[in-house]
Parts: C-alpha cells; sequence; structure tokens
C-alpha cells in the first residue's frame, strides 16, 4: 500500500484503511497544526520540574495529579448511601484493563468491611462433604487467571429511554469493566465437596449487609467459574468482593458474586429477588425473560465520543472496545455515515475469549456533518444488533441487556451529540 | 479468557489431569450443622428454608409503619425506594407496572428476601415472626390474600402470585 492509498477514504465519510496508521503521512499532518505557543520553552531549555529534585518513593502509587478528573461517577439512593452504581468512564481510559479504581461498582447495601481472618466459605447442600475453607486455606489452591469483561445486566439502560441521553459514554456504557482476575477454579472446591448428582444448580452468597444472593447453574460453575482473590495482580479491592468474589465469565455482572461466603448446592434455583423481580426482561406480551445469563456481543466507540470537540478536519482515530459474552470477537466495522457503508477495524492484540477487545480505525474528518458507529460480531456469528432491531424483538421495558449500536453524530463544528440512528 | 495452570503443567510436565487434581490440598474442614444452620438464608419456591414462625396482617402493618415506610412510603407507594404495591395497571401497558402484585412469581421471594435484606438500615433486626406479618402485609396491600389471614411456614408456599407463570427461562431454551 502506498501513502496515496492509504489516504483514499476507503468507506463513505472518510474512513481509511486501518492499516494507515503505519503510514508516515498521517503523523505530518498533526506535527503541522502544532502553534508556536505550545513550543515556548525556557531558555537554558529545562521546565521547572527539571530544576530540583523530584518526589520521594511512594508506598502506594497514585494517578498523576492533573489526571484527578478521571473518576468513576457514582450514584447512590439518598436515604441509603450503599446502594447504586458507579460508572468506569471508558471515555478516559485506553487499552482493555480497567485500573482496579476505576472498575463499576452495583452494590445494594455498601461495601462490608471484612475482616479476612474471620471471613470463612461455606460449601453445602447437596454434597457430600459440607466444607468450610479460611482466606489462609484457599491461598494455598493452585489458581489460575481469567481475563474477562464483567458487565452490570443492566449497563446501558439509559439507552431503552425514547430519548437518547446526552452523557459521556462511560456514564451510560459504563457498567463494564475488564481484569485479570486470579483465583481458584471452582470445580477443584467443589470436587472436594463431592457434588451428589441431583444438584443442579449453586445458590451463591455474599457476605454483604444484603446478603446478596443468586441462582447459577452447575454446568457453568463446573467448566469455568473462578473464585477470585486476586484483580490486576493485587487483593481484589474492597468494593470489588474483597477478599474473595465469584467470577461467571461471560455472563451477567450479578451472578460474580462478591464477598462470597456461602455456596449451596440445590437441585432447583431458590428464586430470588434478583432473578424474578429484578435482572428478569419484560417483553411486550407481558411474559418476562429470566436467567438470561450470556452478556451478548457489543461494542462502542471511546473515541471520539460525547463531551469531545474536534478541533479542526483532518485525520483522527476512531477507537472503541468490543465485547461478547459467548467467546472471541470475530470482528468490528465502523460507519461514518450513520450505518449507510462499513469498514472492518483493526483489532489490537490480544483477541481474548469473553475480554474487552480493543478496535482502531484512521479517519478522515473533513469538517462535514457525520454519524459515527461501530457494529460487532463475535466467533460464533453472533452480530451486535441495531437499536431498532433490538426494540422491535424486546419492546421498551426490558431494562437489562441491551447491546444495540452507539451512535455518535458529529456536527460541522466538531461537536458530539449522542444520537439514535 | 481463562488459562487454566493445570492446563500448562500438562502441556509442560506431561503429567496427567489426574495427577495435576491430586496436587489439590484438600484442606476444607468439615462444616458443623450449627454452622450450616444459622448460615442458610435460603428460601426455596416450595418452602424449602421456611423457619418456624408466622404473623398476621394486622401486625405487619405495624411492622411496616415502624420498619419499612420511611424508604418505601405509605402503603407501599412514593416513596424513595422501590414501589411495594399499588399497581394501577399492568404488565402490558406503556409504561408497565411491575410490582409485588404484578410481577413476582413465588411468595416465598418476599420473606426471603425481607429477612436477608430489609429493613435496609438495620438489616437482621426483624425476628422471623416480624417478616411473615410484614410479607402478609405485603401480600395483603397488593390484593393477594385477605385482612383476616396469617401467614407461616405451613402455608407461604402454597400462596398463588398472580404472575406466577409469567417467565420464559432463556437458560433452559438455550444451545448448549
Ligand atoms: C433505609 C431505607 C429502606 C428501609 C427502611 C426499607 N427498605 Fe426495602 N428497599 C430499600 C431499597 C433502597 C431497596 C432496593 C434494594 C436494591 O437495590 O437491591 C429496597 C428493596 C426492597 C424490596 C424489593 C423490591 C423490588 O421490587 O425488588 C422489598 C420487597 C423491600 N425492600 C421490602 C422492605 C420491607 C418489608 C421493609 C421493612 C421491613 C423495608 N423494605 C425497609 C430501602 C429500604
Amino acid at each position: 500500500m502506498n501513502e496515496q492509498q492509504a489516504l483514499t477514504p476507503l468507506a463513505a465519510g472518510g474512513l481509511l484503511d486501518r492499516r494507515a496508521f503505519l503510514q508516515r503521512s498521517l503523523s505530518f499532518s498533526v506535527a503541522t497544526l502544532v502553534s508556536s505557543e505550545a513550543l515556548a520553552t525556557p531558555e537554558n531549555g529545562r521546565e521547572p520540574w527539571m530544576e530540583k529534585p523530584g518526589a520521594p518513593f511512594s508506598n502506594y502509587g497514585e494517578p498523576a495529579a492533573h489526571e484527578r478528573h478521571v473518576i468513576r461517577w457514582t450514584m447512590g439512593n439518598d436515604k441509603a448511601l450503599g446502594n447504586g452504581v458507579s460508572w468506569t468512564p471508558l471515555q478516559n481510559l485506553e487499552g482493555i484493563f480497567t485500573p482496579n479504581g476505576l472498575h463499576f461498582e452495583r452494590h445494594h447495601n455498601g461495601v462490608p468491611q471484612i475482616d479476612p481472618k474471620q471471613h470463612k466459605l461455606l460449601i453445602h447442600g447437596l454434597v457430600n462433604n459440607s466444607l468450610v475453607f479460611t482466606l489462609e486455606d484457599l491461598l494455598r489452591y493452585p489458581m489460575h487467571s481469567c481475563y474477562c469483561f464483567l458487565e452490570c445486566g443492566g449497563n446501558s439502560n439509559a439507552a431503552w429511554h425514547s430519548e437518547p441521553i446526552q452523557t459521556a459514554v462511560g456514564y451510560f456504557h459504563g457498567m463494564a469493566s475488564c481484569s485479570e482476575w486470579t483465583g481458584i477454579p471452582l470445580k477443584l472446591l467443589l470436587d472436594e465437596a463431592q457434588v451428589k448428582g441431583r444438584a443442579k444448580w449453586l445458590i451463591v452468597e455474599g457476605a454483604d449487609a444484603s446478603m446478596m444472593q443468586v441462582s447459577i447453574p452447575l454446568d457453568k460453575a463446573l467448566d469455568d467459574c473462578l473464585l477470585a482473590l486476586y484483580q490486576n495482580g493485587e487483593r481484589i479491592r474492597p468494593e470489588n468482593g474483597y477478599p474473595m468474589r465469584l467470577i461467571v465469565p461471560g455472563w451477567e455482572g450479578v451472578l460474580n458474586v462478591k464477598w462470597v461466603r456461602r455456596i449451596h448446592l440445590a437441585a432447583q434455583p431458590v428464586m430470588a429477588r434478583n432473578e424474578t423481580a429484578k435482572y428478569t426482561e419484560l417483553l411486550p406480551s407481558g411474559k418476562a425473560r429470566q436467567f438470561t445469563y450470556v452478556m451478548e456481543v457489543k461494542s462502542l466507540i471511546t473515541q471520539p465520543s460525547f463531551g469531545y470537540k474536534l478541533p479542526q478536519p483532518g485525520i483522527y482515530q476512531i477507537t472503541g472496545l468490543a465485547w461478547s459474552g459467548r467467546g472471541k470477537i470475530a470482528k468490528v466495522e465502523v460507519s461514518a455515515d450513520g450505518g449507510k457503508t462499513w469498514l472492518e477495524a483493526e483489532l489490537q492484540e490480544p483477541v481474548l475469549s469473553k475480554c474487552f477487545t480493543r478496535f482502531r480505525i484512521p479517519w478522515q474528518w473533513q469538517g462535514q456533518e457525520a454519524i459515527l458507529q461501530s457494529r460487532a460480531t463475535d466467533e460464533t456469528g453472533a452480530r451486535q444488533p441495531a437499536r431498532e432491531h433490538l426494540l422491535a424483538a424486546r419492546g421498551q421495558h426490558g431494562y437489562f441487556h441491551y447491546n444495540a449500536i452507539v451512535s455518535w453524530e458529529i456536527s460541522a463544528q466538531g461537536e458530539i451529540k449522542h444520537v439514535y440512528a | 479468557m481463562c488459562m487454566p495452570k493445570l492446563l500448562l503443567i500438562v502441556g509442560l510436565l506431561w503429567v496427567t489431569q489426574a495427577q495435576a487434581e491430586s496436587k489439590v490440598p484438600k484442606l476444607g474442614k468439615p462444616a458443623p450443622k450449627e454452622l450450616i444452620a444459622r448460615w442458610d438464608y435460603d428460601v426455596f419456591p416450595d418452602g424449602t428454608g421456611l423457619p418456624e414462625g408466622q404473623g398476621t396482617v394486622a401486625q405487619g402493618k405495624l411492622v411496616y409503619q415502624q420498619a419499612c415506610q420511611s424508604c418505601h412510603g405509605v402503603e407501599g407507594q412514593g416513596g424513595s425506594a422501590d414501589e411495594l404495591a399499588g399497581a394501577r395497571h399492568g404488565l402490558t401497558d406503556n409504561p408497565p407496572d411491575k410490582t409485588i402484585g404484578t410481577y413476582w412469581p413465588y411468595a416465598t421471594t418476599l420473606f426471603d428476601f425481607t429477612r436477608r435484606a430489609m429493613p435496609l438500615d438495620r438489616p437482621g433486626s426483624l425476628s422471623n415472626d416480624q417478616v411473615y406479618a410484614v410479607t402478609a402485609y405485603l401480600l395483603y396491600l397488593n390484593h393477594i390474600i385477605t385482612a383476616d389471614m396469617q401467614v407461616s411456614a405451613k402455608n407461604l408456599a402454597s400462596i398463588a402470585m398472580p404472575n406466577r407463570d409469567g417467565f420464559i427461562n432463556v437458560y433452559a431454551h438455550e444451545e448448549r
């Protein structure tokens, strides 16, 4: 590919070949735009922080002072401060892993302050051996890592509303985060307890003030569930389940019980409030979908997105995240003309199953109005639906499991709005 | 994406899965019956797990006013927390009205959830009798039982909820 070809839009709206970033011509156009003010420098060439010793060591690092605006947005109930959610600021992040302090939260009644020496895990019910484990015991077990996204079943629920919400992408799609979770395959502990043949379900409960519990099919538990003790290398943070939580790869967030202390093997689901009254999706027929575990294929553009303004026409990188609870992302297509034409984006390696996948594609914006969209397909062939198709299938009152295409409208001035297109 | 260390071991050292599993330390200790009984709060739709106890609608109204009303409002409506009663229309209306009476499939869930999680500001503060009573009151407010009824370990599971058959088990229908 020569430079001329690289800069020839391959789709309407100015999308360029995904390999075009490798071409030198793209970086040139940016260099010519740097103003002389930005290049001002002290006479001796040393910035102030280069003229005195820097700060000393710290026991636990923090984000740069100038990055303190990158935060979770929290929304708690006035009468119950520990009841609510906080969102990951996807618009401010790059790569695929979420910093631990920015992982989304959903708590039903606050973050318990657990003494790890007192905490125990009980496995009982339809097992030959009812067992209790201490944390000290569990730390001696063989461990492995799951690189996987966690997404709340209620993520993106604002998108069911008739009017598109105007807020940053993380603040309505950011109940999704991604980490390396390390811990003990649940199968090892279940085998030790010797599950009886009649058992079909696990009722898993947390040690929080709401004793949050849900039912999980035994098949899934034996397949790939993890009792996680570590998140991105360090012990799990209190708000993410310290000292231990369940990881149920690819399935809705509520099943990934935090602060887990009890696993009850049973022949039937318990029909907990959070699998009947909530986390079920009412259809237009009046029936509701229940046990809708898999988080279906989804993607969204994180840059450029709401809250940014394109300063001038030129070349931009469109980037975002894609994921599927069914496996790997096979491809992500991007459109700059509201879905009339699509071009495949580059998937950044590694592309892992049930994990965030970062996609990128260059775009030449010529100052025209545009609508940016992304559409993911996973390895099973499942493709992210258009919003109108999702609504046609589910109605508008399902609340949970929204995975439709997200659209950003760019005005001629470079302002970005969330639209339904 | 999961990469079991076991598999790596299998690949590198050519040991079998069975051998690898025998390396599990097996440190679980037998769980005392007493501990299980104290910890197990699960109440199943068939009534398994319900503790001894009972309560009337009238008793439940008092419990509700003292322990629930501040957040859930008078008679389960108009509070800061979820509406617990007073649906004015059905599940196919726009917007639909999802409450205990119109949506919840099992009465046992109401007992289970209230006992484990409510009142939100003082979870665990109610006796089993009080939980039965407030369950009775909420079922009454939702027109499921009459004002003179008592709810107990014996009859709760048999109370029929209007939306009992309103759910489609999507997992059971998935191809695997
Ligand atoms: C301090 C405020 C507060 C008090 C007091 C309180 N609740 Fe709640 N209640 C909540 C909140 C908040 C929720 C939502 C919890 C969640 O998000 O998991 C809730 C949820 C519920 C639900 C589930 C509703 C649904 O549709 O899913 C029931 C049932 C309930 N409460 C019953 C009670 C009862 C009975 C009492 C009194 C014994 C009570 N609550 C006292 C705040 C309160």
